[in-house]
């Protein structure tokens, strides 16, 4: 009966687990991110860019001086011609998740590394989840860090500590910046999966990125006007198309993370859609939402955007499995 | 016999509709050390890659020590290593740092990997260089630290793709030796190679490649008697019996050819044979030269060549092949 079962192999599955060795492609992914030099260029941005902008952003604070959530303030005024920390996080992360990602498969063909490292047993499973996983740990670690200086800093200047709200709303806002930045960190895997040269791969996943931050908002704007165009200039028209222009402007991580970032750092924002006059009967404007409303005002939008990583990771897992080692 | 460690049917390997491996049969048992032998694009690398389970079959089936490389290769590559034809390491990382990487990926870590990328590093000679980055090595060195990388998972079968291309003379022949070290050890051994001469050296069968087929398989001598029809080919150079003694005009060739298991001789100019045999007869030769009064001067015995084997072997397919058409 065993030797039935072998002859009819096509129908067993494979054995061993597919996360055999992750622990050490992680473990080695992670030295290398952390000592290499490319990542130490980009540290020192994003630290220099943190100290600047919230140094900037505290002076300002301390002059006017009210704000109920000091500390979130930080992340948010900006100081005119210095824009606000949360600002230049949004194309500061995508660079360091790309950086760190577009010569992670193709680099491993173009050094020959593969086929030694393939023939180690471990599965393919491993490699791809462990480059993941790395990339999004450092992600983390370097978030982490820029993070607690901020507050450190903010204590130092404002000389009052955090409130337990304000503790929780910021590492919210950890949280989203790092599955933020796993959406282009696996964006920029994918590329590095479907192109040989790393150049290439750094190229494209830099349009995606430009495209999105630069002219999805645009396109957005021409096909609303053009599927839902305003004719007679009803009041339900107009309110379609904005609806319209919303939801596809939506399909962009970027506007998604800086919607995000709106409802977790300004707890007087009390709807990321469209409101209409009539909704805010009763409403006290300006008045802070509690946390957890905050919370389910971004739930969506953080539910697409780990989906979207979740995508694809599993487009690039297809296409890597598929991938003759023979290069 | 001893136990079979490989073994293939029928594995048929196709990209896009190009065969790459045609009906594969092959057996290798413990601790030979067997060639794949052919030249580039004749499916060596195909093979190795299904052997591995790097690559799925298109058709027929492998047993590798045992397992099946589709279904379980992790148990597969756990006991077998493998030094690819593109060797690469990570340059940034010393030899050291790139052997440990491939220890964890085997699962040996601390003290246990730390001996043995240690043994591995100091039986290939690299005991001095393992803190230096391999992107400051030779060609040579990658190879040995390839070697090292293979030797530290202890495996019971080595498979190596072309791992001579690209050294010079004596780090090949180098490497020839370190492979008879390892089939001392116990070790089987598959490696391809298209360079014959050097294969030769090492193997102790052969199989010849050819558009994805194995046209011809056993050892060198074997082949040799199958091909060239004799194995053996020995130079003798002897002065002939003074010519009042001379039994006639052909000097030595008759007593040489009267010698059992000779098939053929051939004089050059005056003093020059060529015996053609199907064993080593030099002590035999040597006797006949002697007992027919003539003086020898040289004897030398050229074992068979593969190049040869090769050669000749396709200018008779081909002379076969424009028969048929």
């Amino acid at each position: 009966m065993p030797q039935q079962t072998k002859r009819s192999g096509q129908k067993r599955r494979r054995e061993g687990s597919p996360w055999t060795g992750l622990g050490a492609v992680v473990a080695k992914e992670m030295a290398d991110h952390l000592t290499s030099a490319r990542m130490l260029i980009l540290e020192l941005l994003t630290v220099l860019t943190a100290a600047g902008t919230v140094y900037v952003a505290a002076q300002n604070l301390r002059n006017s001086g009210q704000d109920q959530f000091l500390f979130l303030s930080l992340f948010t005024t900006p100081q005119d011609p210095v824009p606000a920390f949360v600002g230049f996080l949004g194309f500061l992360v995508p660079l360091i998740a790309i950086a760190m990602a577009f010569d992670s498969v193709n680099g491993e063909f173009n050094r020959r590394t593969i086929s030694r490292v393939l023939a180690q047993p471990i599965y393919r499973d491993a490699l791809l989840l462990g480059k993941f996983l790395a990339g999004l740990f450092t992600l983390t670690l370097v978030l982490t860090a820029i993070w607690l200086l901020i507050i450190g800093l903010g204590i130092l200047v404002l000389g009052v500590p955090p409130s337990g709200e304000e503790v929780a709303r910021g590492l919210t806002f950890l949280a989203v910046t790092i599955s933020y930045g796993g959406i282009w960190l696996v964006l920029a895997m994918v590329f590095s999966i479907i192109f040989r040269q790393p150049a290439t791969a750094a190229l494209a996943s830099i349009a995606v990125w430009l495209f999105f931050t630069v002219f999805w908002g645009i396109i957005a704007g021409v096909l609303a006007q053009v599927l839902r165009p305003v004719e007679v200039g009803f009041l339900e028209e107009s309110l379609a198309q904005a609806r319209l222009e919303l939801a596809l402007g939506r399909l962009s991580p970027n506007a998604l993370y800086a919607e995000v970032i709106l409802a977790t750092l300004n707890p007087a924002v009390r709807s990321l859609g469209l409101v209409l006059p009539i909704q805010l009967h009763g409403a006290i404007l300006g008045a802070p939402l509690p946390l957890d409303q905050s919370l389910s005002l971004i739930w969506p939008h953080l539910t697409g955007l780990i989906a979207a990583t979740i995508l694809l990771f599993a487009l690039g897992y297809v296409l890597f499995q598929r991938r003759e080692i023979r290069a | 016999m001893s136990e079979i460690v490989l073994e293939s049917q029928g594995l048929t390997k196709q990209y896009n509709g190009f065969v790459a491996v045609d009906n594969l049969d092959l057996t290798v048992r413990q601790g030979e050390v067997f060639g794949l032998l052919g030249p580039n694009g004749a499916g060596k690398t195909t093979t190795i890659l299904m052997l591995l389970g790097l690559t799925e079959p298109t058709a027929g089936s492998v047993q590798v020590l045992g397992f099946d490389p589709v279904r379980q290769p992790l148990s597969v590559k756990a006991r077998l290593g493998y030094l690819p034809e593109q060797l690469g390491f990570y340059e940034g990382l010393t030899a050291r740092e790139n052997l440990v990487y491939t220890a964890s990926l085997n699962g040996v870590r601390g003290r246990e990997a730390h001996e043995r990328i240690d043994a591995a590093l100091a039986q290939m000679g690299l005991g001095e260089a393992a803190g230096q980055r391999v992107g400051t090595f030779s060609r040579g060195m990658r190879q040995r630290l390839g070697v090292a990388d293979v030797l530290l998972k202890q495996p019971q079968l080595v498979i190596m793709d072309e791992p001579t291309q690209g050294l010079d003379p004596e780090a090949a022949r180098e490497f020839l030796d370190t492979v008879r070290h390892l089939k001392a050890e116990g070790i089987t051994i598959l490696l391809s190679s298209h360079l014959l001469h050097q294969a030769q050296a090492a193997c102790d069968r052969v199989g010849l490649f050819h558009q994805g087929r194995m046209v011809l398989e056993g050892t060198v001598r074997e082949l040799a008697r199958q091909v060239l029809g004799s194995g053996y080919r020995i130079h003798l150079e002897a002065e002939g019996p003074v010519p009042s003694e001379a039994e006639g005009p052909d000097g030595l060739e008759e007593p040489l050819r009267r010698l059992d298991g000779v098939l053929n001789v051939r004089r050059f100019d005056t003093n020059f044979y060529e015996l053609e045999a199907e064993s080593d007869l030099r002590a035999e030769a040597a006797r006949a030269v002697v007992e027919a009064g003539g003086r020898l001067l040289s004897l030398a015995v050229e074992a068979p060549s593969l190049d040869e084997v090769y050669t000749r072997y396709f200018q008779q397919v081909e002379v076969q092949d424009a028969a048929t058409d």
